[in-house]
C-alpha cells in the first residue's frame, strides 16, 4: 500500500471522525470539569442534533449547511432545558445522581427520536458524491466543510474562553467553584453557558456524523464511549485536550483496521480509556482527575 | 386465554421476576452496598449465559466447547466468569470517583456484546447456541416450568440469605462506613480501594449466575436476545424505585417494575401495527422519566435501607 493510500482511505476518515468526537468531547470535558459529572446523555444529545437538522431539511426544505447552525441554536435550547428539569434539583446530592438521571436522560432523548422519526436510517441528501482529487488527495466537499467548521468551531471557542469575562468565569469555575462564587462568579449562569455550549456543539457532532455517513437511532450512544474516552486522554478540563484526544481516538479507530477485524473498530477507543487510566490518568494535557 | 394458559404465563413471569431480581441484588451489592456505579450489567449477564450454555450444551461443529457438563458447574463457570472480567476493570477504574467505572462498564458491555455478534466461533453464528439442558427439563412442560421457578426463586432466597449475612458481618458495615464517608474510613485503617473491589465483583458474579439461570430457562440463546440497554436500565430503575441498600427492597423493585413493563408489552401488543412501534418506545421514554420521577420525590426508594439497619445491628 503506499503513503497516498494510507491516506485516503485511513488517515482522512479517521481525522473527520476524530473531529467529529472532538466536537463531542468538547462537550463532555467542559461538562465533567466544570460541573464535576460525567454526562452520558451526550451521545444522544447530538443523535437528537442530527434528526432536528433533518426535520428542518425535510420540512422547511433547508439545505442541510443552513440547518445545521439552526439546529445547533435548537439543541442547546433543549441541553438546558434538560439541566433545569432533571439535573438541577441534584446538584447538592452526590454526584453520581446526576449521572445516573443522565443514563435516563439518554434513553428517554432516544426514544422521543424513535417515536419522532422512526428507527430506519436516513440521510441528508440522497446521492452519491465523488471525491475530488488535490494532488493525489481523495476528498469529498463535506469532509472539507467537516474539517473546517469543526476548526472554526474549536477556534472560537478557545478563543471565548481565553478572552472574554464568561469564558473566564468558565474557567474560574472549573478550577475552584467556591472560590468562583465569592469573586463574584454567577454559577447558574456558567452552568448555563457550559450546556448551551455543550448542546450546541453535540448537535454539530451529531450533524457531521449524519452527514459523513447516515442517521440512525443509535449514531450518539455508538459515539459516547469514543467521546469519553477522547476528553480522559486530552485531560479532564481541556478543551484542546479533547480536540487532540478526538483526533487520536479517531485515527487509531481507522488504522486499527489494518491489524484487527473491523468489527472491533470500536473497542480501540475503550483500549485506550484503560491505558489512559493505568499510566497518565490526568491526560496529555493534565487535566483533572476526579 | 383460559386459566391454564394463565398460570402458565404466571409461572414464565415469575421465572423471569426471579432472574430480574437477582439481577437487582447484584446490583444493590456494587451501587447499594458501595456507591459503584456499573452502566454495564447487561454485559455481565450476557457473560453469564453464554458461558454456562457453552459448558453444558453438545458440542456442534463450528463451535467452540459444548461440553454436556452438568448445570451446577455451568452456573458455576457462569459466576466466575463474571468475576473474572469484573477484577481488571474495578482494579484499573476504583482508584477515581465512580463516574470513570461507570464509563468503563458501558465499554465493557458494549465489547462483550461486538465479541458475541462477531465471533461464530462462540455464539453459534445466527444459530445461536441451542439445546442447553433445563434442570427438572423431562417432566411434562406445566410441571417443568414449575420446577423451574421454584429453582430460581430457591436461588433469589440463597443470595438473599447470603447478602443480608454479608451485609450484618463486620464487611457489610465497613462498607457501609466506606460509602458515607471514603476519608473517615480510610483514616481507621480500611482499606477502601480492596473492599470497593470486592464488592464489584461480588455483584457481577451474582449479575453471572442470574444470566446463567436465564439461559437454562430459554434452553437457546442468540447475540439479539439480550437489548443491553433495555436489562441495564430496568435493572437500575428497579434497584433505585425498590430502595437501594436494601435487599428486600430490590427485589421488590424487580417485581414492581417486571410486572409494570411486561404488562404494558400485554398492552401495547394489542395496538393498530402502525402506532404499535411507536407505543414500544413510548414505554421505553416513560421507564426513563420513572426514574427521574424517583430521583425527584423518592430517592431512598420504597424500602429505604436505613429501616432494615436498624434491625439487623
Amino acid at each position: 500500500m503506499s503513503g497516498l493510500e494510507l491516506i485516503n482511505f485511513y488517515v482522512i476518515p479517521g481525522l473527520i471522525s476524530g473531529s467529529i468526537y472532538a466536537l463531542g468531547a468538547i462537550g463532555i470535558t467542559l461538562i465533567f470539569g466544570i460541573l464535576r459529572y460525567a454526562h452520558f446523555a451526550h451521545g444522544d444529545m447530538a443523535t437528537l442534533g442530527a434528526y432536528v437538522a433533518l426535520g428542518l431539511v425535510g420540512s422547511l426544505a433547508l439545505s442541510p449547511w443552513v440547518a445545521l447552525p439552526i439546529a445547533m441554536a435548537i439543541t442547546a435550547l433543549v441541553a438546558v432545558v434538560l439541566d433545569r428539569v432533571f439535573y438541577r434539583h441534584l446538584e447538592t446530592r452526590p454526584k453520581i445522581l446526576t449521572v445516573m438521571a443522565s443514563l435516563g436522560v439518554a434513553l428517554m432523548l432516544r426514544s422521543v427520536v424513535q417515536v419522532v422519526w422512526g428507527v430506519d436510517p436516513q440521510v441528508y441528501s440522497t446521492g452519491i458524491v465523488r471525491a475530488e482529487s488535490y494532488g493525489g488527495l481523495m476528498l469529498r466537499s463535506r469532509e472539507l466543510i467537516t474539517f473546517a467548521t469543526a476548526t472554526g468551531l474549536v477556534l472560537f471557542l478557545m478563543a471565548f474562553l481565553r478572552y472574554t469575562r464568561w469564558g473566564k468565569a468558565m474557567r474560574a469555575m472549573s478550577d475552584n467553584p467556591e472560590l468562583a462564587r465569592l469573586c463574584g462568579v454567577n454559577n447558574e449562569a456558567v452552568t448555563r453557558l457550559t450546556w448551551v455550549i455543550a448542546g450546541a456543539l453535540a448537535a454539530a457532532a451529531g450533524f457531521f456524523l449524519g452527514i459523513n455517513t447516515e442517521l440512525n437511532t443509535m449514531m450518539g450512544w455508538s459515539a459516547l464511549l469514543a467521546m469519553f474516552a477522547a476528553a480522559i486522554l486530552g485531560g479532564v478540563g481541556r478543551v484542546e485536550g479533547a480536540v487532540v484526544g478526538g483526533l487520536v481516538i479517531g485515527l487509531v479507530e481507522e488504522l486499527s483496521v489494518l491489524v484487527l477485524p473491523s468489527q472491533y473498530k470500536m473497542a480501540t477507543a475503550f483500549v485506550i480509556l484503560i491505558l489512559i487510566l493505568l499510566v497518565r490518568p490526568q491526560g496529555i494535557f493534565k487535566g483533572k482527575v476526579l | 386465554m383460559d386459566t391454564l394458559g394463565l398460570l402458565n404465563y404466571a409461572i414464565f413471569m415469575g421465572v423471569l421476576i426471579g432472574i430480574y431480581a437477582l439481577l437487582s441484588l447484584g446490583l444493590n451489592v456494587q451501587w447499594g452496598y458501595a456507591g459503584l456505579f456499573n452502566a454495564g450489567v447487561a454485559g455481565f449477564f450476557a457473560v453469564g449465559a453464554y458461558l454456562s450454555a457453552l459448558f453444558t450444551a453438545p458440542p456442534v461443529p463450528d463451535r467452540i466447547m459444548g461440553w454436556e457438563l452438568p448445570t451446577g458447574v455451568g452456573w458455576f463457570a457462569a459466576m466466575a466468569a463474571a468475576a473474572l472480567i469484573a477484577w481488571p476493570i474495578g482494579k484499573v477504574t476504583l482508584r477515581f470517583r465512580s463516574d470513570y467505572l461507570a464509563i468503563a462498564t458501558i465499554g465493557v458491555a458494549e465489547i462483550i456484546r461486538l465479541v458475541l455478534r462477531t465471533e461464530d466461533l462462540l455464539s453459534g453464528g445466527v444459530r445461536g447456541i441451542t439445546g442447553i439442558p433445563r434442570p427438572f427439563g423431562d417432566l411434562p412442560y406445566e410441571w417443568s416450568q414449575l420446577a423451574y421457578l421454584g429453582l430460581t426463586w430457591g436461588m433469589v432466597v440463597v443470595i438473599y440469605w447470603a447478602l443480608e449475612r454479608q451485609l450484618a458481618a463486620p464487611w457489610g458495615r465497613m462498607m457501609r462506613a466506606i460509602r458515607e464517608n471514603e476519608l473517615a474510613a480510610a483514616a481507621m485503617g480500611k482499606n477502601v480501594e480492596a473492599r470497593r473491589l470486592e464488592a464489584f465483583i461480588l455483584g457481577a458474579a451474582i449479575m453471572g449466575l442470574a444470566g446463567a439461570v436465564y439461559v437454562h430457562f430459554m434452553r437457546a440463546i442468540t447475540p439479539e436476545a439480550i437489548d443491553p440497554m433495555m436489562v441495564t436500565f430496568l435493572v437500575w430503575i428497579m434497584l433505585i424505585l425498590g430502595g437501594s441498600g436494601n435487599n428486600r427492597g430490590a427485589i421488590l423493585g424487580a417485581v414492581i417494575i417486571w410486572v409494570i413493563w411486561s404488562s404494558s408489552e400485554l398492552l401495547t401488543d394489542r395496538l393498530p401495527a402502525e402506532i404499535a412501534t411507536q407505543a414500544k418506545y413510548i414505554r421505553v421514554f416513560v421507564i426513563g422519566l420513572m426514574l427521574q420521577l424517583v430521583l425527584r420525590w423518592r430517592p431512598e426508594g420504597l424500602l429505604p435501607e436505613g429501616t432494615h439497619v436498624r434491625r439487623s445491628s
